[in-house]
């Protein structure tokens, strides 16, 4: 039988990058989500999990909290809060999707929603600077070990920058699970994980949940 | 003295080895901080903090300063109250002068490092002098969105050939031709100014400045300036006062100014027909004074209708206190909005939050711990140094 090939925690930072396009109404929202890059689609709706506190209100992206902090637009914050962005294929598509959502909101309306006394939409991007943490893990007890005290942004790292950016669609803890540890099904537990619209510390508890029914099942 | 390891109790968990997993990934690379001065200004009191910090990761972080004739610091500081939206005249010979200090100074300060952060406006045009090696970034901590067209012309050649800017908002910055990278300002939790105190110690520190304690206290920490609108903090106060008895406390540095003297006149005006107003000029270096105003108050007020990121919000929600503030700079990143606090558009939207919160005190409570954790999160120097660790190693690959 062969070792399993170790699995390394990587945390990251997200250093925020600021770019030349900002919105004050919500055509201006349209034209420029057409115009940024993709990155920029990114970090305003998968990024917002790393950003999100449980603290404050959910609105599942940065334009959905636009459109309803600043615009006070509740009906297009509530069309772009249920695009749920783990779904999308690609970036491209998520985009698609978003502008669908407001030119189809625009459609309805005789006047552009725009900002009165709350402050413009900037688009940003980020690049993520990933952080070794930890020693590497060899076995499914010292994943589990790892998991619970690791930074939280190496949840957002494995379940969400993997997934999304990085094109590992299973997420790195159930890609791991499965090919290293050879433990499918409990691999296809952690994929189905719902990671839209909760905190980076309810996902920990859910694999770390998981993770637990499938150790206890071993020693039984 | 302050170890890094002292930061554990209070930044949030994991923060620390992240940062010391960081440091293992710079070093050998060299940092260079070069400002215009060592005191005064949150850039200065920030990076006494920061400085300090990352040596004990061991990274090599050094901090240099510019230096001057009168006329050097004349022309700068009119040339960043012109780049913050104010009206001044700025003459070619003075602004020659300024480039020329700077000339002066690059060939006393050593320049060579991996990362040159330059803060602010003084030692702005050092960057002419940069040689081939590192990268050069240029740190503006205010608002420079509204700049006075002839300082912007002016300055803006010399920002250009920086490699990047940092501002502390999206919203402060300006069309450039380098990438603009967002950092916001911090506090340092175990510094003077938001260590922990005892409430004995609070109550000693109030009884030296005269301030009662017997009821509720508003406060606003604020310089005595129209941008800060203290006086409508005291008709704000004037409203509540019909219904709860309170007390109204106004602590800040007052400037040699005019628009400052006369404000603070009027303020004493108002305090002299009521007694549970009480006006306090503070020296620059009354951060524990400030600390415990703070940490005695039922709520803190922040009501600017100008201000740069305002960090007077994270210090006293750091101290568990819900904040009212005006939607003005960085207090809109600070105040979550029915969260931490409120932020309103006139007087009569703070006394109306005020009142809104004195009678329902458990929402004080709830807002204080939310302002706290939210502080912990996001505005604590742990994230700040992280933030800047993470610059240097995307700049330096």
């Amino acid at each position: 039988m062969t070792t399993p090939a170790p699995f390394q925690f990587i945390g990251c930072v997200e250093l925020r990058q600021a770019l030349d396009h900002r919105a004050r109404d919500e055509r201006e929202l349209l034209d420029r989500l057409e115009d940024v890059p993709a990155g920029s689609v990114f970090y305003h709706t998968h990024g917002y999990f790393l950003r999100h506190r449980p603290i404050t209100t959910a609105y599942g992206n940065d334009f959905a909290a636009w459109a309803a902090v600043q615009v006070r637009d509740q009906v297009l914050a509530e069309r772009l809060a249920v695009i749920n962005p783990f779904e999308m294929a690609s970036l491209e598509d998520l985009r698609e999707e978003l502008m669908s959502a407001v030119h189809d909101h625009l459609l309805r309306l005789s006047t552009i929603p725009r900002v009165e006394f709350g402050e413009a939409f900037h688009f940003q991007q980020s690049h993520i600077v990933e952080v070794p943490l930890g020693p590497a893990v060899s076995t499914l007890a010292e994943l589990r070990a790892g998991l619970a005290e690791v930074d939280a942004s190496a949840i957002y790292f494995h379940m969400v920058e993997a997934r999304a950016r990085l094109g590992r669609r299973s997420g790195d803890f159930a890609e791991w699970i499965r090919t290293s540890l050879q433990l499918p099904a409990l691999a296809e537990r952690i994929e189905r994980i719902d990671t839209y619209m909760t905190s980076l510390e309810r996902v920990r508890a859910r694999v770390l949940a998981l993770v637990d029914g499938a150790l206890e099942e071993a020693s039984a | 003295m302050i170890a890094i390891d002292d930061y554990r109790r209070v930044a949030p968990p994991g923060a620390i080895d992240m940062l010391l997993r960081l440091a293992e990934r710079v070093r050998g690379r060299r940092l260079l901080h070069v400002s215009g001065g060592r005191f005064g200004g949150g850039p200065a009191e920030i990076l006494h903090t920061l400085v300090p910090m990352m040596a004990d990761l061991g990274v090599d972080a050094a901090w240099e300063i510019t230096g001057g004739d009168p006329g050097f610091y004349a022309t700068a500081a009119a040339l960043r109250a012109a780049l913050d939206g104010a009206e001044r005249v700025l003459t070619d010979e003075a602004l020659d002068h300024y480039v020329e200090m700077n000339r002066v100074n690059a060939k006393k300060i050593a320049l060579d490092a991996d990362l040159v952060l330059v803060h602010d406006v003084l030692p702005a045009t050092l960057v002419e002098h940069r040689g081939a090696q590192g990268r050069w970034v240029w740190r503006c901590h205010f608002d420079s969105s509204h700049a006075q067209r002839r300082a912007w012309t002016f300055l803006r050649p010399y920002v250009n050939q920086f490699d990047a800017a940092v501002f502390s908002l999206p919203k402060f910055g300006r069309r450039l031709g380098i990438p603009k990278y967002i950092i916001a300002p911090s506090i340092d939790p175990l510094s003077e100014k938001n260590r922990d105190l005892t409430a004995r110690e609070v109550t000693t520190i109030l009884r030296g400045l005269g301030v009662s304690q017997d009821r509720p206290i508003l406060l606003q920490v604020a310089p005595f300036t129209a941008a800060e609108d203290p006086l409508g903090v005291v008709n704000a106060y004037r409203l509540v006062r019909k219904h709860y008895h309170v007390r109204l406390v106004l602590a800040g540095t007052g400037d040699a100014d005019r628009e400052s003297r006369e404000t603070l006149a009027e303020l004493r005006e108002a305090a002299s027909h009521d007694p549970d107003i009480t006006v306090l000029e503070l020296p620059p270096d009354a951060h524990v004074q400030i600390n415990a105003l703070q940490r005695a108050a039922t709520i803190v007020l922040q009501k600017s209708v100008h201000e740069g990121f305002g960090l007077g919000a994270a210090e006293a929600m750091w101290k568990g206190k819900p904040v009212v503030g005006g939607v003005a700079g960085g207090l809109t990143q600070q105040i979550v909005y029915d969260v931490t606090g409120y932020t309103v558009h006139s007087v009569e939207g703070a006394a109306f939050r005020l009142r809104h919160l004195l009678n329902n005190p458990e929402l004080i409570a709830r807002m204080g711990a939310a302002g706290r954790e939210h502080v912990r999160r996001s505005f604590l120097v742990t994230r700040h140094l992280t933030d800047y660790m993470a610059l240097l190693i995307h700049l330096t690959r």
